[in-house]
């Protein structure tokens, strides 16, 4: 890789003023499982790596019943931690299910929602993508069977976090510290489509940092994560699909479902939400929901199995929510 | 769509690989302990406000691996990995992927298996790191490494260093592990020639392996 300097912060304040204002110039390393190969495949060439470990690694209850957690917890922490996984068994199920035992050592929460995307064009050095500065998205006419089944591009991307899925399927928001102070945007708006960022999957500008993610209080929802990859083993999703289903008595009171691993951002889909609202969850009500989540999918060329896959994963993610059997 | 377009015109990278490989040879015939004194120079920090800086230069820093201080300068580059195998010859990590992929270069970093290719070798000072390199007393070898031999867990052998680390990593964590278990933690490793089942054997029938 191309050499850079190295300024290991102490703390958010420090790690703020060791940031610049031009893209790729200065990047955070937390975890560092994206950053170093992609910095190894000249994808990225920063001049100056900020180690961002040290900034907060904690996970607080909130006064109204949520929690707030540091971008620097390791995903391993997440997933093994008793208060998350009662409160958020979705979450605590897509962070179980991340990368390797080795990557979830060693990556951190905030490390893989800001983890830049998987797509083989954008990854191989070779492609000058739209993504890095180029005109054309190869994956158009190329080999897309592991790209988004939704949007408009110009660019085709499926967003690679796997914990993003269920942090906006809970209503998350982010804290995000920059040079003119913080501020706190919602995960439904702080993902963004590649018409608005191109050359980044968010609203984060490069002097700024995620510092915490902060669920809000799960009261009586039930929750769950339904991932399906190419294979058991280490690999991101073909599709991850988190629902969370507010309840009153044995009705749904309203629902939030989020498909992953199928548009350049996590993608809600309010259509499979309204058919729940308001009456039981059955096997009946999660296949209509599913179908209506699939509805407007636009497939590429080679990715049209994707649209089954999904609609697959949404109903099962339902009914694992609901507490029903699934395969 | 020029080939390499992305690197820069000259990749430093070059010199400093073959740097590594004459240090490397001068390691072994000098030994690592009059090296790390005479190449550790002031470090190459600038003042820039209340930010400090290294690098890209070389910067000294200190490893603390198996129990053992060890002093070098790397450049902020630097993987963990190629600082253990071309700076301080412990070997016994391999490079395979290089992308966090494969397994081959596992250690544990603060009781925790990790890839040591993808932690910059600056970023783990002060943190105890233990290698393969590490497990055996004198000529007793490791309990893990007794039940790899014991149940023929290897092939050709080359993802054995970090298939028997994350093994001592897992049964630290779960002595006895239940399959489900010993599965899901040496996920994170690959073996081509495909010997999982004698792997997870050994890894069943370690004993003696106590809890850190």
């Amino acid at each position: 890789m191309k050499a850079f300097a190295y300024v290991n912060a102490a703390n958010e304040k420090e790690a703020l003023a060791a940031l610049g204002a031009e893209r790729g110039k200065f990047l955070p390393l937390a975890g560092g499982m994206d950053l170093l190969a992609l910095m190894k495949d000249y994808i990225l060439q920063p001049d100056r790596l900020v180690n961002v470990k040290n900034l907060d690694a904690t996970i607080a209850a909130t006064p109204d019943g949520g929690f707030r957690i540091g971008a620097a917890v390791k995903v391993i922490d997440l997933a093994e931690h008793a208060g998350v996984s009662k409160a958020y068994p979705a979450l605590v199920q897509a962070a179980s299910e991340v990368g390797t035992p080795q990557i979830r050592n060693a990556g951190t929460l905030g490390g893989n929602i800001n983890q830049r995307p998987r797509c083989w064009y954008f990854r191989n050095e070779e492609f000058d993508c739209l993504k890095k500065g180029g005109s054309r998205c190869f994956a158009v006419d190329g080999e897309n069977q592991y790209h988004a089944i939704f949007g408009t591009g110009p660019c085709h991307i499926v967003h690679p976090s796997s914990l993003a899925v269920p942090i906006l399927a809970y209503g998350g928001r982010f804290r995000i510290a920059g040079p003119s102070g913080e501020r706190d945007v919602s995960a439904a708006d702080f993902f963004v489509m590649p018409d608005k960022n191109l050359y980044g999957e968010n609203v984060l500008a490069p002097n700024e940092l995620v510092t915490h993610v902060i669920l809000p209080a799960p009261r009586n929802a039930r929750s769950a994560t339904y991932e399906v990859r190419f294979k058991q083993s280490h690999d991101w999703p073909l599709a991850i699909v988190s629902a969370v289903l507010s309840m009153e008595g044995g009705a749904v009171r309203s629902a939030t479902i989020v498909m992953g691993a199928v548009a350049p951002v996590p993608w809600r889909a309010a259509a499979a939400e309204a058919i729940l609202a308001g009456g039981p969850v059955t096997e009946e009500t999660a296949t209509r929901a599913a179908d209506a989540a699939v509805k407007d999918a636009k497939p590429m060329s080679e990715n049209a199995y994707k649209v089954q896959v999904a609609r697959t994963a949404v109903k099962r993610a339902i009914l694992k929510a609901a507490g029903i059997a699934v395969a | 769509m020029a080939s390499r377009s992305r690197r820069p015109a000259h990749p430093p990278e070059a010199a400093a690989e073959n740097l590594s490989v004459s240090r490397r040879a001068f390691l072994k015939t000098v030994g690592i302990g009059s090296v790390a004194t005479a190449v550790v120079t002031p470090a190459v920090a600038q003042a820039q406000g209340a930010v400090k800086v290294v690098g890209p230069g070389e910067v000294p820093i200190s490893l603390t691996i198996n129990g053992k201080r060890y002093d070098l300068k790397v450049d902020p580059r630097v993987t963990l990995l190629d600082a253990l195998r071309n700076r301080l010859d412990l070997t016994g990590v391999k490079r395979v992927c290089d992308r966090g992929s494969c397994g081959a270069c596992t250690v544990i970093v603060e009781g925790r298996a990790v890839y040591s290719c993808s932690m910059l070798a600056i970023e783990a000072q002060g943190k105890p790191i233990r290698t393969v390199e590490g497990f055996s007393t004198g000529a007793a070898l490791h309990p893990v490494q007794q039940a790899f031999c014991d149940r023929d867990a290897l092939m050709c052998g080359f993802c054995t260093p970090g298939f028997v680390t994350a093994t001592v990593a897992l049964l630290e964590q779960h002595p006895s592990p239940t399959p489900e278990q010993a599965r899901a933690l040496l996920d994170g490793n690959i073996c081509r020639c495909g010997t999982y089942v004698r792997v997870l054997e050994a890894a069943m029938n370690a004993k003696g392996v106590r809890r850190a």
